[in-house]
C-alpha cells in the first residue's frame, strides 16, 4: 500500500446524512455552470454574457417563469414515473417512445372527434394518452416477466419504432389535406386543446396536473403498501422475495406506471404547446427525465425542483442561442455533465474521506489493524 | 439472382456490419470484465464526430481514425473514474455518458455538416482484387474492416488463451475472490472499458469516415444500443458476435434494399423499423429458449465493487 492511501482512507458511511443528499444536486450543478464558464471561453464566447442569457435572463419575465412550467410539466410527469422504476431497479429508458405512443393515441381521439366541438373530447384524449403509453411500456414489461429479457433494451429500441411510427402517421394516412404537402396532422380543435391557465403565457392545465402528480407520486411512495414493496424491492430483493412480494407484479405496476405517465406528458404537449401532431414532439424530454429523476434524488418532491432546473437548461439553450449564438447542442452538453457531476457527488454522500497520519513506524501488528 | 447482383449486396452488408461489430467487441471485453457500459452510443458519435473533424481538417484519414478511437476512450474514462473510482450506478453513468456524447457530438460537429471528405481508401492487391466476385468481397475492402475480423481473431485469443484474459474473465466472474488472490480487480476494469471505448469510437469513425463519408446529427442512429444486444445475442462469445454483426447488417441493408425497390408497397417508415424490431425479437429469442440456462451472462456484471481495504 502506498503511504499516500495510508493516509487518506475512504470509509463506507454507515449512515447517510440527510443533508447531503440535498447539498449535492447544488453542487453538481454548481460545477456544472462552472464547466460551462469555460466551455464558452474556449468557444470564444463572453462566459458571463453567455450564462447571463442561460441562466437568468429567462427568470426576468413573467413568461420565461410560465414557459419554465411548460417544459417542465413533461419532465416532472415522466421523471416522477420513472423514479418509482429506479427505485425497484426497473430500467425503464423507453420514456421518449411512451410519450410518443401517448401523443399518437391522444391525438387519433382529437382528430376522430374533429369538429365535434364535445366536452368530452379533452378527458377521453387524457385517458387515450395514458394507455396508449402504458400499453406501449406493456410491451418490455411482458418480454421482462415472461421471458427475462432486459428492459432497457427493448424499452430503448421501441423508442426509435415509435417515432418511426409517429411519421409513418403524418406523413401517410393523418397528413392534413389543407396542408400544402406538410408532414402534420389537422391542427386539433378548441375542445381538444388544453385550457390556457395565463392569458399572454402558453401556460396549460397539464403543468397543474404534473405539480398533482408529483403530490399523488409523493403520497405513494411514501404511504402505500406498493410503494413500499417497490422501494423495499430495489433495496433488498433477497427480503422482497423472503417477504413474499411479487417481483413480477412489481415491474409491470413501475413499467406500466411510467409508461402511462410519459403517455400523459406526450398527450399534454401535442394538446398544449403543439396543438396538432407533428413528427417530432418532444426535444428528447423522455430522455432528460432520466436525468430529472436522478437529479431530484427519486424523490417526486426533489424531481419538481430538479424537472423545473432542467426546463431551465432547454429555455436557458434557446435564449442563448437567440441571444448569444451559442449552438443549441449545448443543452444537451449540460444535461450530460449534470449527471456526471451528481453521480461523482454521490461518492461524497456514501463514502467520507478521512486523514489519517502516518505511523512514524509502521510495525506489522498495527499494521493489520490499520488494515482492518 | 446472379452473382454479379450478390457480390454488391454482400459489400453493403459488410459495410453495415463493421461498425456494430467494432462496437459490440469492445462492450464484450468490457462485460466479460464486469463492467456494463451503457454508453456505447454516446463513445460512438464522439469518435465518428472526431474522427470526421479531424479528417475534414487535416486531410489525414489515418489520424482521423486514431483520434476517433482516443474520443471513445476518453469518454470510457470519464466512465471508468465515475463507475470504478467513485462506484457510481453503472446503469446511470452509462446513460449519462449516452446523452452527454450525443450533445457533445452535435457541437463539435456543427461546424462540419455538408463538408464531404474522401472515403476510406479501399486497399487493393494486385491481381486478387480484380478476380470476379471474390476479388471485390474478401480483397475489396477498407483498413478498418480488415481490422474488425482481425480483432475479433485477436479478442477471441486474448479471452480464451491468453493469461490477461483469464484474469480479465476471473475478474468478471468474482470480483472478490480475484481481488483476494491479488489481482488488482479496478485496473483490470480500467484496461477493459478503455478499450471498449477505443473499439466504440472506431466504430463511429467507420460511420463517418467509410459507411457515409459525411457528418450527419445523430449519425449513429442507436447502433450502439443494437451493439449491447449484440453482446447478450452472442451470448459473450466473439465468434458468435461476429455471426451476430453480419445477421444485423444484414437486416439493415435488407430494408435499405426493399426501400429502394419501392418497399412493396409498405411506408419506408415501417421498413426502417426492421432493425430495431429484430434486436428485440433476437433478444426475447435468446432469452426464452431452451439454451436459456447457459447465458454465459458474467456473474459480476454490473455490479459495483470496491476493494475494502
Amino acid at each position: 500500500m502506498s503511504p499516500r492511501l495510508a493516509a487518506l482512507r475512504i470509509e463506507a458511511r454507515r449512515e447517510i446524512p440527510r443533508s447531503l443528499l440535498y447539498v449535492t444536486p447544488l453542487l453538481a450543478v454548481a460545477l456544472t455552470v462552472l464547466v460551462g464558464f469555460a466551455l464558452f471561453l474556449a468557444m470564444g464566447y463572453d462566459p458571463f454574457r453567455a450564462l447571463y442569457f442561460f441562466f437568468v435572463a429567462p427568470l426576468t419575465s413573467l413568461y420565461g417563469w410560465s414557459e419554465l412550467f411548460v417544459k417542465g410539466a413533461p419532465l416532472i410527469l415522466i421523471g416522477v414515473g420513472l423514479a418509482v422504476g429506479f427505485r425497484a431497479n426497473v430500467w425503464n429508458i423507453g420514456a421518449e417512445g411512451q410519450l410518443t405512443m401517448g401523443a399518437v393515441a391522444g391525438g387519433l381521439v382529437a382528430l376522430a372527434f374533429w369538429g365535434e366541438e364535445s366536452a368530452a373530447t379533452l378527458p377521453l384524449m387524457g385517458l387515450a394518452g395514458i394507455a396508449g403509453g402504458a400499453a406501449y411500456a406493456a410491451i418490455p414489461a411482458f418480454l421482462k416477466t415472461r421471458f427475462g429479457v432486459n428492459e432497457i433494451l427493448t424499452s430503448l429500441m421501441l423508442t426509435y419504432v415509435a417515432t418511426l411510427f409517429l411519421s409513418t402517421l403524418v406523413y401517410g394516412p393523418l397528413k392534413d389535406p389543407m396542408g400544402f404537402n406538410f408532414p402534420r396532422s389537422r391542427s386539433f380543435g378548441d375542445d381538444a386543446l388544453l385550457p390556457i391557465l395565463l392569458s399572454g403565457t402558453r401556460m396549460h392545465l397539464g403543468t397543474l396536473v404534473a405539480l398533482a402528480v408529483a403530490v399523488v407520486g409523493w403520497v405513494l411512495m411514501s404511504f402505500t403498501i406498493i410503494g413500499f414493496q417497490v422501494r423495499v424491492l430495489g433495496q433488498a430483493p433477497a427480503a422482497a422475495r423472503y417477504a413474499g412480494f411479487s417481483a413480477k407484479r412489481i415491474v409491470w405496476f413501475c413499467l406500466l406506471l411510467s409508461g402511462g405517465l410519459a403517455g400523459l406528458a406526450g398527450l399534454f404537449e401535442v394538446a398544449g404547446p403543439i396543438g396538432r401532431l407533428v413528427p417530432t414532439i418532444s426535444p428528447g424530454y423522455g430522455f432528460t427525465a432520466i436525468i430529472v429523476a436522478f437529479l431530484g434524488r427519486l424523490h417526486p418532491l426533489g424531481i419538481v425542483l430538479s424537472g423545473l432546473v432542467m426546463a431551465l437548461s432547454y429555455i436557458g439553450g434557446e435564449t442563448a442561442q437567440v441571444e448569444v449564438g451559442l449552438p443549441q447542442a449545448v443543452t444537451g452538453v449540460f444535461q450530460g455533465l449534470l449527471l456526471f457531476f451528481l453521480l461523482a457527488s454521490d461518492f461524497l454522500v456514501r463514502y467520507r474521506l478521512r486523514w489519517r497520519p502516518l505511523p512514524a513506524e509502521p510495525q506489522p501488528p498495527a499494521r493489520t489493524q490499520a488494515a482492518e | 439472382m446472379s452473382l454479379e447482383v450478390i457480390a454488391p449486396v454482400l459489400l453493403t452488408v459488410i459495410s453495415a456490419a463493421t461498425p456494430l461489430l467494432f462496437a459490440a467487441l469492445g462492450e464484450l471485453v468490457v462485460e466479460k470484465s464486469g463492467v456494463l457500459n451503457l454508453g456505447v452510443e454516446g463513445m460512438m458519435i464522439v469518435g465518428a464526430v472526431g474522427a470526421f473533424a479531424t479528417t475534414a481538417s487535416t486531410g489525414s484519414s489515418a489520424l482521423g481514425i486514431v483520434v476517433g478511437a482516443g474520443a471513445g476512450m476518453a469518454l470510457a474514462f470519464v466512465f471508468g473514474v465515475l463507475t470504478l473510482t467513485l462506484a457510481a450506478n453503472q446503469v446511470a453513468t452509462g446513460l449519462a455518458l449516452t446523452i452527454f456524447g450525443l450533445g457533445l457530438s452535435s457541437l463539435v460537429g456543427a461546424g462540419f455538416v455538408g463538408i464531404p471528405v474522401a472515403p476510406l481508401p479501399k486497399l487493393a492487391i494486385p491481381g486478387l482484387s480484380d478476380l470476379p466476385l471474390v476479388g471485390p468481397l474478401i480483397f475489396g475492402h477498407d483498413l478498418l474492416v480488415y481490422l474488425s475480423i482481425a480483432a475479433v481473431v485477436a479478442v477471441a485469443w486474448f479471452l480464451k488463451a491468453s493469461r490477461p484474459g483469464m484474469i480479465l474473465r476471473a475478474v468478471g466472474e468474482s470480483d472478490v475472490s480475484a481481488h483476494s488472490i491479488g489481482y488488482d480487480v479496478i485496473a483490470v476494469r480500467y484496461r477493459a472499458v478503455l478499450f471498449g471505448g477505443a473499439m466504440a469510437g472506431l466504430g463511429g469513425a467507420f460511420l463517418s469516415l467509410s459507411y457515409t463519408p459525411l457528418w450527419t446529427e445523430g449519425m449513429t442512429a442507436g447502433r450502439g444500443w443494437i451493439a449491447l444486444a449484440l453482446v447478450v445475442f452472442a451470448s459473450w462469445r466473439p465468434w458468435r458476435l461476429l455471426a451476430g454483426a453480419y445477421l444485423f447488417g444484414g437486416v439493415t441493408i435488407a430494408q435499405l434494399y426493399t426501400q429502394g425497390a419501392g418497399g412493396l408497397g409498405i411506408p419506408s417508415q415501417v421498413m426502417s423499423m426492421l432493425p430495431y424490431l429484430a434486436t428485440i425479437l433476437v433478444l426475447t429469442i435468446i432469452a426464452a429458449g431452451p439454451w436459456k440456462g447457459r447465458l454465459n451472462a458474467p456473474a459480476c456484471l454490473g455490479k459495483p465493487f470496491r476493494p475494502s481495504t
